[in-house]
């Protein structure tokens, strides 16, 4: 559990594209990275082992049928020697009579013409029903010894012709036996048998063909060897692998010798003798296009995981960082959008005070104003100088609060639009006038660099002056006496233009930055309304532009104005409240 | 000769005040609290200038402009706005109205145009 755990971790801090990436984002590149990876090479793998095991299956038939065809063959051609062999000894059997074959001479040519004819023979006897050997032809003097004690003798007594396995005769040269009965007139049975070398049983074998790792030998039921193996013991040795016999038909087995190998094993029973033909080759040799294709499939799939595994990361990846930055932009687009609603919902407060206490206002005004007039009207009294300050006084704050009320209002309603075209260095240069004194008293320097070449634009001239005035007003304040205020216009984005008023003074905090355009947020203390900045917000949006600001404590802050070539067209002010 | 104004607004204490101050300053002044009121006044009498406020219950001050001019349509109007939208005051201008100011106001400058309302 701990391992998958460090494994998921690890996959994420992979692919989420860097530490500062929310867990959000990491968990889904993992889920898509898993789940595509499963729906790719899950088929992929179902396909490729279901394809491995049927291929394999018909593979193996087509390899395995050339195998058991050779040892059908190889059998059929040592049936059919053995075969020859017993005809030619039934045929002397029933052609000569047991008089005629006791005669030595007769024994002898006998012997010497299937020698030359059909190989192989080694001797020729006759035995007579008591078991005794009565005639002989050979390279042994074994006339006149008993036969009653041995199998062939028994054997062909049953069933009239025999065929023995193999066995080491006199001269220890493995050979078998071919024996056959016959009944001559009087009743009386007697027996022909002929010793058959082992010889031919090699070039039988030979013609078989197999390649050098392969073998090919035969058996009898006992498992006994009954010719040499090259690899499994030699003739009459019992054979170092199991081998299935007693069938007629030829079997395929497989089976892993003593040397570890494994082989595949045609195995081959004759009619008409106790042998079993067996054909050895190692699995490898037979199935070595089986393999060779099972390792080139093999590479494909890993070339095609790695493959799948490096385009499922990279899209996931692509993808995700899509989804991230589409979901920024939203974020980005709904802080506009609360800032706006923010912005229209204080506005309507605001109004709404501001109206409310307007009236009043102008009430005081003009009792304090009456006031005033009758004191200068009345006659001399010893406060008089007095009083008159206090109203004059009263009439001040009244149009301080008057200030204060009417651009609350202006805030709120904002004051209709006058679209007209114009030129935005000649509204620089004129909101700049209204400064020049105060920058020369104070000794501020003011860089104008202004692109003569910029295109008309359709704009509202008074209130682009308010927002261009409360910002020089702003970087003013913020410069110390001998600063520099520079203010640049210069073309902007899809042929509208773009505005910088860029000051040396004390610049801001990353927190004041965040909530310079809230209205009443306002860093001049009794000085400032703390609603120039949302009224130039709210205007240069109204004309379809936008308003930025970079700053760094103590170095400064630059406010970049873009302005459209042509503002939007809703914007003839909001209906009345 | 006595210059005769009309104050047209619903803010008595205002409208009371103002008048008063007006008179010490040599003007005959009279007030109506609404705009059917100050009408009928108009009417009855002859008078030389109309101050009138934008913002009254009933009978709006544009309305009470526009019937102002269908009477006499030669007689000088000056305008005052509660607050600070000028398109009222604006639309006021387009039918006739001398001027337009904003309340509270500065006598100094009610003067001015009250000159100029009537020796145009």
């Amino acid at each position: 559990m701990w391992t998958v755990r460090n494994l998921v971790n690890q996959i994420d801090t992979l692919f989420s594209g860097g530490a500062d990436a929310p867990g959000h984002y990491q968990s889904l590149t993992r889920n898509i990275i898993i789940t595509m990876l499963v729906v790719t090479i899950l088929p992929l793998t179902v396909m490729g082992v279901l394809n491995h095991f049927q291929y394999g299956r018909h593979l193996r038939g087509e390899l395995i049928t050339p195998l058991a065809s050779s040892a059908g063959k190889a059998k059929h051609s040592f049936e059919l020697f053995f075969e020859e062999r017993l005809s030619t000894v039934r045929f002397i059997a029933n052609a000569y009579e047991y008089e005629d074959l006791l005669d030595d001479h007769t024994l002898n040519r006998l012997l010497r013409v299937l020698k030359t004819e059909l190989g192989g023979f080694v001797d020729l006897a006759i035995i007579n029903a008591d078991g005794d050997m009565v005639n002989y032809a050979g390279p042994y003097n074994l006339k006149g010894k008993s036969y009653t004690s041995q199998r062939s003798f028994q054997e062909v007594l049953i069933k009239g012709s025999y065929i023995s396995t193999v066995f080491m005769g006199h001269r220890k040269i493995p050979h078998l036996v071919v024996a056959v009965q016959r009944y001559s007139d009087e009743e009386t049975n007697w027996i022909i048998r002929a010793t058959i070398d082992t010889d031919r049983f090699y070039k039988l074998l030979g013609t078989i063909g197999l390649s050098p790792q392969s073998d090919a030998f035969l058996v009898n039921s006992d498992n006994i060897l009954q010719t040499h193996s090259t690899y499994y013991g030699k003739t009459l040795e019992p054979c170092r692998l199991d081998i299935p016999t007693g069938s007629q038909n030829t079997l395929i087995t497989e089976a892993t010798d003593a040397k570890g190998r494994q082989l595949l094993l045609a195995c081959s029973g004759f009619g008409n003798a106790d042998y079993t033909l067996v054909i050895a080759t190692p699995r490898s040799v037979v199935m070595r296009s089986w393999y060779a294709l099972k390792s080139d499939a093999l590479l494909v799939y890993a070339v095609s995981l790695l493959i799948i595994i490096f385009m499922v990361i990279k899209m996931a990846g692509a993808l995700v960082k899509r989804i991230k930055e589409s979901d920024e932009r939203r974020e980005i687009a709904l802080t506009e959008l609360q800032h706006t609603q923010k912005l229209s919902s204080i506005g309507r407060l605001a109004a709404g005070v501001a109206h409310e206490i307007n009236n009043p206002l102008a009430i005081i005004n003009e009792k304090a104003g009456l006031m005033e007039d009758l004191v200068a009207a009345g006659e001399d009294f010893s406060q008089k100088e007095r009083f008159s300050q206090l109203t004059a006084h009263i009439i001040t704050s009244v149009s301080r609060c008057k200030t204060i009320t009417h651009r609350l209002l202006g805030f709120a309603r904002k004051l209709d639009t006058v679209m007209e075209p114009l030129h935005i260095n000649h509204i620089l240069k004129e909101t700049f006038g209204f400064l020049e004194r105060e920058a020369l008293y104070r000794q501020i320097e003011v860089r104008l660099s202004l692109d003569p070449n910029l295109p008309t634009i359709s704009s509202d001239r008074g209130q682009l002056q308010q927002v261009f005035l409360n910002l020089l007003t702003n970087a003013f304040a913020a410069v110390e006496d001998g600063g520099v205020v520079s203010l640049t216009s210069a073309p902007g984005p899809e042929e509208g233009l773009l505005v910088t008023v860029k000051d040396n003074g004390c610049g801001m905090s990353e927190e004041v930055s965040k909530r310079i355009f809230d209205p009443f947020f306002s860093t001049k203390k009794e000085n400032g309304t703390g609603l120039g900045l949302s009224i130039s917000y709210g205007i240069i949006h109204k004309l379809g532009g936008s308003i930025t600001l970079a700053t760094q404590p103590g170095e400064g802050t630059q406010f970049t104005v873009t302005l459209p070539q042509n503002p939007p067209t809703d914007t003839q002010g909001s209906p009345e409240p | 000769m006595t210059t005769h104004i009309l104050l047209i607004d619903d803010e008595q204490e205002f409208v009371t005040t103002l008048a008063e101050r007006l008179d010490m300053r040599g003007f005959s002044t009279a007030t109506a609290a609404d705009g059917e009121s100050g009408l009928a006044m108009i009417r009855e009498t002859t008078w030389d200038v109309v101050i009138l406020d934008l913002l009254m219950p009933g009978m709006s001050g544009l309305e009470t402009l526009r019937h102002i001019r269908e009477i006499t349509p030669g007689l000088p109007v000056i305008l005052l706005t509660g607050h600070g939208s000028t398109r009222e005051g604006m639309e006021g201008m387009q039918l006739g109205a001398v001027d337009y100011l904003m309340k509270p106001l500065a006598i100094e400058e009610l003067l001015e145009k009250l000159k100029e309302a009537v020796n145009p």
